[in-house]
């Protein structure tokens, strides 16, 4: 067995870098979340079910997931086009614009939550103007998404953004040479070679959606069974001394997170061994 | 399709990239344009594709200038570099591309797509990979099917850059030869750049030289090779022995007889003479046989191949000179490194270059 792990290397350490490892690992991430299920396991069968499926948290898991999902593919399809507008034309303020991508990445949540409260309350900037019309966003499981949305924003520009940039022109020119029109290049050119990043930045916009808590508490207005995301209800759970309830929902979370994830995982898989390694 | 290029010139910047060049191609010729990187020769063949545009000039195919025509209107099959193949897509996909990308009311039937991608993939000796993908593949097998995707849409003219550039020098040799071959199966209209004077020699009908953007000489192998028409096409199409200097040096260089070489040259003329002789066009005697000959002593010798290459230095200007002989005519001379022998131009050709 050790044969077979061992694979020959001109640096040395294999057996002590792979403990060391895994020793972290389990130290920061697989230790604090068994904690989650130990505490968890203290609640019998019965009360767990009837926590994870109370009519409040329900909705709090539809929100929470919806919201996030429906942020990540605005951002699929957005931060597409922003990472295509950073990488192929050269125009004035480019490299500033460039530079703000990376805002919601740097931000503290808190400020974003409050700044988009403010611009999309019934008397700020934009939500002004929206009001009349009868979107309401602020206080609303709307301004849940346009919360998601905002934070999920970079990690979709960041993935597709260097996959652009290595797209070989030659490959659009031969489509060209071939009689393909714009359309057809951009469809069966560009989008497959887009696709895997895409889906990784669309992944990870999802995943950073699902636990964000900072941001949308400010905007979402957190009323029960309308606007309140899990994160939120926690929160609410462990301010009543109620752990075991709170680490109910987490393992939820957790469950749910480690499913869409493999999913993810499983669809990058499928579409990168398509074309396998070139 | 007969190709016109009319006067066409290309600036990018302040860098001119062609200068007024003109060319014309003859229906189902195989022209090369050869010349070193940066010549323009890569920029002309993107004109005539219709991905670059001229500056100045017109393009006429087949005697109606497609100048201002989109690509997709040119009907030229194009091939690049390196290969630009769907990587996501089977050989057999990226074959079929040109004819799945057809307007519905062209695009041939599914199963007469099928049969077509079969024909090509016969035709480049590929049809055991039609589903592979293009990393499954080797340089070699990966321009074959780039070349084969490119006669799928039925170009009138085909288009090659660079094809065999990024191949190791025994495939290049192969698909070459390979090409040639194709081209009188098919009787297509091509052209193809190089920056390889073999494989310009090799392959095609007609060798059109460029240098900095113009055309130096254009001519069938033959006449390039033999009739070289100025000092750069003389360098450029093979290795050369150059003798510098003022015309009296040059000619005592290779003549070994300065006073009767200056003997015709009016005082004061200050013509830069250069002489170029080929390394197989010198000739070597142990003794002295003819006038015109000068000595030189032997270097190094490399034995290894199917000739000998010798290096000299020519005693009267310590110049390194190139010979080239037969295995059979070293053997006889038996020559040592460090020995003198007699040299002698069975050929040469004098560019004369006025100073300035």
């Amino acid at each position: 067995m050790s044969l077979l792990l061992k694979q020959p290397s001109v640096l040395p350490g294999f057996g002590l870098t792979l403990g060391f490892a895994m020793f972290y690992f389990s130290v920061i991430v697989l230790i604090p979340l068994s904690g989650l299920f130990v505490k968890t396991s203290m609640l019998s069968w019965e009360q767990f079910w009837d926590i994870i499926t109370n009519s409040r948290a329900v909705a709090s898991y539809r929100l929470t997931f919806g919201a996030s999902l429906v942020g990540a593919l605005i951002n699929g399809l957005f931060g597409s086009i922003i990472a295509w507008v950073l990488v192929r034309y050269r125009f004035p303020g480019r490299a500033l614009v460039d530079a703000l991508v990376d805002l919601p990445f740097a931000l503290p949540t808190a400020v974003a939550g409050i700044t988009l409260a403010a611009i999309y309350s019934s008397n700020g900037w934009i939500g002004r103007y929206l009001e009349p019309l009868g979107i309401k966003i602020a206080f609303t499981p709307l301004g849940v998404l346009v919360a998601l949305t905002f934070i999920g924003l970079p990690f979709v520009v960041r993935t597709v953004q260097p996959v652009l940039q290595d797209l070989d022109k030659e490959v659009e020119e031969a489509a060209t040479t071939l009689g393909a029109d714009r359309w057809q290049t951009f469809r069966a050119v560009i989008v497959p070679e887009l696709w895997p990043a895409l889906l990784t930045g669309m992944a990870m916009a999802f995943a950073r959606a699902v636990g964000e808590y900072g941001s949308v508490i400010f905007i979402a207005g957190n009323m029960p069974l309308k606007s309140e995301i899990t994160p939120l209800l926690i929160m609410t759970k462990l301010e009543q001394y109620d752990y075991s309830g709170a680490t109910a929902l987490g393992v939820v979370m957790l469950a749910a997170s480690f499913v869409l994830a493999l999913i993810i995982n499983l669809l990058q898989w499928w579409s990168t061994a398509r074309h396998m390694n070139q | 399709m007969s190709i016109q290029v009319d006067h066409v010139t290309k600036r990018f910047g302040a860098f001119t990239v062609l200068n007024d060049v003109s060319l014309h191609v003859q229906e189902g010729e195989l022209v090369a344009l050869l010349g070193p990187s940066g010549c323009g020769k890569t920029t002309l063949l993107r004109i005539l594709a219709g991905l670059e545009r001229p500056d100045d000039g017109r393009i006429f195919l087949h005697g109606a200038e497609v100048t201002d025509q989109r690509i997709s209107e040119r009907r030229v099959g194009f091939v690049f570099q390196h290969y630009a193949l769907f990587r996501h897509m089977t050989v057999a996909d990226n074959v079929a591309f040109g004819l799945t990308v057809l307007p519905r009311a062209q695009r041939p039937s599914t199963t007469r797509i099928q049969e077509k991608v079969r024909e090509l993939l016969g035709l480049v000796q590929l049809q055991a990979m039609a589903d592979r993908y293009p990393s499954q593949l080797s340089g070699g097998q990966r321009q074959r099917v780039a070349l084969a995707r490119a006669l799928a849409v039925e170009p009138k003219l085909l288009l090659l850059d660079e094809p065999f550039g990024a191949l190791d020098a025994k495939v290049r040799k192969e698909l070459r030869r390979w090409l040639r071959r194709l081209h009188d199966e098919l009787h297509i209209t091509g052209i193809l750049v190089t920056h390889d004077q073999e494989e310009a020699l090799e392959v095609a009908d007609r060798v059109v030289v460029m240098h900095q953007g113009n055309v130096e000489q254009i001519g069938t192998p033959d006449e390039v090779y033999e009739h070289p028409a100025n000092p750069f096409v003389y360098r450029f199409l093979g290795d050369v022995n150059v003798f510098h200097g003022r015309v009296s040096e040059a000619r005592a260089a290779v003549q070994g007889n300065p006073e009767e070489a200056s003997a015709g040259l009016a005082d004061g003329v200050e013509e830069h003479e250069v002489t170029f002789v080929r390394p197989h066009d010198l000739e070597l005697n142990r003794s002295r046989t003819n006038p015109d000959q000068f000595e030189a002593t032997v270097r190094y010798v490399l034995s290894a191949g199917s000739r000998v290459r010798l290096e000299l230095i020519v005693q009267s200007s310590a110049q390194t000179i190139e010979v080239e002989l037969t295995k059979e005519r070293y053997r006889e001379l038996d020559l040592r490194e460090g020995e003198v022998v007699f040299v002698h131009p069975r050929h040469r050709q004098v560019f004369t270059i006025p100073q300035s």
